[in-house]
């Protein structure tokens, strides 16, 4: 059974800060279910935010590991805390015109919007915490999807508390 | 920023002024030029060894036997490259160091350039941090932050990769503020209410035994660990990271535990009632199958790195510190304790089952040649080893009263550390005497390094204990592979002698009992130049005790 812990992690932005947060994970084994990586409001720090799988390691121990990284500033376990998390998929789909509607109205369901109208396919975007995007997913396989992309998910505490 | 420039070869080395570096162990090449045109004008000694895994076990040799951090560097791509074991050797084993690497110019970083390795990604993984200098104006800084790192909290390897036109330019330099570095961290006062649930602990247990690791030495703890160990009347096991770290001559030491560690300090770990680990980590060589480890004691574990807490073996009390910031609060927390039943078990133990070996009808006895070593040297020796039985035979027979005396690479089991290890000793400690236990199969690793030793005029005693086999793969093949040996004789060594006197040194040799301890005698008498001697010991010899790997001491075999 996977056992899935979100982590956020301040770093330096430095070169090579991913290669050292992705190697480490990698020679530890430690399993990455998720990792976003991206800008904050202070230019000299990146967000990472990693959903890891502690089924095999101790969480506390993927903490203290990335926690000596000299470039990792802070690392919070957010499992249990207060926060908004969201996810982006965006997924294809193989749709004849005449089941447009019906697809219309699947992705209503989701709050989901079409973003492309293609030859034949239609490409649809969700946003959502991760139970939402995979019943999201789960919903359009029957429809058979061609592609799929979802960027992992990001999150921030709620409130005045730090992330 | 400041406005004041300085090339940046000299800003580096007045940087390394400042950190009081009085030897660089380096090997040059196109990307260090800059460097070595200004080290031409400078106070700083530049040993060059005969090949870069040389230049980066003797400046592991010299941090492990000075206590300062020892600095290496190597040219870009190849000589870079060269260093890799000896980082990883050091960062296992946590010795602070500072590896500085030519790079190629910043222009050319990533094309493929003649000479171009990716340093920063090979070393990645084997250092405590590393950078490849990409802006001037930080440079200075980064010299700075490196040895703060290397020393500070859990020392070891940190790398500076400088292409060509930052050690050739100008950089910006600033005065020295340790504190304003990125790195700097205050220190964290050791928790009061921890250390007062740790000295409850030792007071409530009937059986408590300490395991020490190279975290004391490292630590500069010694001497408040004894004041624990003989207040309280704790029997000691130590890690061969911590030997010597407590007087193995002392009453309460209890020896080495592990797979081939005395059965006594295996017997005294397992049927403790509280483990008391101070800077060590629960290596896998020391615990075997962790099922059956120590099944009744609780773990107190001191250790700096948090993330060793908890890694292996559960604890019932965690502290994370300096072991000397935690034995200065600890030592006065613990109300005296007197020896009772269980030292006197624990003495016992060590009377029923000390280290024995047996005189070889062919061949000398190894164990023989380390007990007289010891005897004529009174202990007193710098010891550095090898990697194999001449180790373990070692680290079993050359008992040590001080730290920093052993030399030995435990994390990585490096063959061919010893011997640079020495000379790196023997030049941070230049009336030391300074032995490296080696085996005939490691020191053909680095037995380029004889030069070095020559041209320096270090008096360094390779005592080769000559078997004939990659002795210790032999041991291992002849008891879990049907003594199938293959690919482990070593016919066809060279003749020690001559390449000692090749090179400039002294070679000995001696295939007699009789005549072991003259031959060390004669060794000892050299001072201006290296010495090799080459004992041929008995073949087949063994190591024991013995604890098979993933084994637990119910299992463990005496001959
Ligand atoms: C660089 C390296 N290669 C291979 C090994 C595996 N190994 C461990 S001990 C050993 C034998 C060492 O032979 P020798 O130096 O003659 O020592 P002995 O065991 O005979 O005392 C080998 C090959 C190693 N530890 N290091
Ligand atoms: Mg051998």
């Amino acid at each position: 059974m996977p056992n899935i812990h979100t982590l956020s992690a301040l770093v330096k932005n430095r070169p090579r800060v991913l290669a050292r947060v992705a190697g480490l994970f990698a020679r530890r084994e430690f399993n990455i279910e998720s990792l976003a990586v991206s800008t904050t409001e202070d230019p000299a720090m990146s967000r990472m935010t990693i959903a890891v799988d502690v089924s095999g390691t101790p969480l506390e121990q993927v903490r203290k590991q990335l926690e000596k990284l000299h470039d990792v500033v802070t690392v919070m376990d957010h499992t249990d805390d207060a926060v908004v998390e969201r996810e982006l998929c965006l997924l294809k789909v193989e749709v004849p015109a005449e089941k447009r509607p019906e697809i219309s109205a699947l992705a209503e369901i989701f709050r989901g919007d079409i973003i492309d109208i293609g030859n034949g396919t239609l490409i649809v975007q969700c946003i959502g915490d991760t139970g939402k995007i995979d019943a999201f997913i789960a919903n359009f396989r029957e429809y058979g999807i061609i592609e799929l992309v979802r960027t992992g998910k990001v999150l921030l505490a709620r409130g005045h508390q730090k992330t | 920023m400041s406005d004041k420039m300085i090339n940046g070869a000299l800003g580096m080395l007045k940087v390394f002024e400042e950190e009081n570096v009085d030897v660089i162990f380096g090997y040059p090449g196109g990307s260090v030029i800059p460097i070595y045109d200004k080290l031409y004008d400078s106070e700083i000694r530049d040993i060059l060894p005969r090949h870069e895994q040389g230049a980066a076990h003797a400046a592991d040799g010299y941090a492990r036997s000075t206590g300062k951090v020892g600095v290496c560097m190597a040219t870009s791509g190849p000589g870079a490259l060269n260093l890799v074991t000896g980082l990883a050797n050091a960062y296992m084993d946590s010795i602070p160091m500072v590896a500085i690497t030519g790079q190629v110019k910043s222009h050319l970083v990533g094309k493929d350039s003649f000479q171009e390795a990716d340093t920063t990604g090979v070393t990645l993984p084997i250092t405590k941090h590393n950078y490849l200098v990409t802006n001037p104006d930080e440079f200075v800084d980064i010299c700075r932050e490196a040895f703060y790192l290397a020393r500070n909290d859990r020392p070891g390897p940190i790398l500076i990769d400088i292409p060509f036109d930052i050690s050739l330019g100008d950089v910006a330099w600033t005065d020295r503020d340790i504190k304003r570095l990125d790195c700097y961290e205050e220190p964290k006062p050791v928790d009061d209410e921890l250390i007062r649930r740790a000295a409850e602990m030792i007071a409530q247990a009937e059986k408590p035994i300490l395991m020490i690791g190279g975290g004391i030495i490292a630590s500069g703890a010694s001497e408040r660990l004894f004041e624990l160990a003989t207040k309280c009347n704790i029997g000691v096991v130590h890690t061969l990271m911590g030997k010597g770290a407590f007087p193995e001559t002392h009453e309460l030491s209890m020896g080495m535990p592990g797979m081939h560690g005395m059965a006594y300090a295996a017997l005294a770990l397992q049927n403790s009632d509280l483990m008391i680990v101070i800077g060590a980590r629960f290596d896998d060589r020391i615990t075997g199958d962790l099922q059956k480890f120590a099944p009744e004691a609780k773990v107190i574990h001191i250790d700096i790195d948090a993330a060793e807490l908890d890694k292996i073996r559960p604890t019932q009390l965690a502290i994370c510190a300096d072991a000397g910031d935690a034995l200065d609060k600890l030592v006065p927390a613990c109300k005296p304790r007197d020896k009772g039943p269980w030292e006197d078990q624990l003495f016992a133990w060590r009377k029923q089952h000390p280290l024995t070996y047996s005189m070889p009808d062919e061949g000398i006895a190894p164990q023989y040649i380390v007990e007289q070593l010891y005897d004529i040297t009174g202990g007193d020796a710098i010891v550095a080893t090898e990697v194999g039985q001449n180790q373990m035979w070692a680290a079993q027979y050359y008992k040590l009263d001080k730290p920093r005396r052993f030399l030995s690479s435990g994390g990585l089991g490096t063959m061919g550390y010893g011997f640079p290890a020495a000379i790196g000793a023997q030049i941070g400690n230049p009336d030391a005497l300074v032995v490296d236990i080696a085996g005939d199969g490691s020191i053909q690793m680095n037995q380029q390094e004889l030069t070095t030793a020559v041209i320096n005029k270090l008096p360094v005693k390779v005592i080769i204990l000559d078997n004939g086999y990659l002795g210790m793969v032999r041991q291992w093949q002849e008891m879990f592979f049907d003594n199938r040996l293959s690919g482990v004789d070593l016919t066809g060594n060279p003749d020690f002698v001559l390449m000692a006197e090749a090179h400039g040194g002294v070679g000995l040799r001696c295939a007699d009992p009789d005549k072991v301890r003259d031959t060390l005698q004669q060794a000892l008498e050299v001072t201006d130049k290296p010495v090799f001697v080459d004992f041929l010991v008995s073949k087949e010899e063994n190591v024991f005790p013995f604890i098979p790997a993933g084994k637990g001491v119910d299992d463990i075999m005496f001959d």
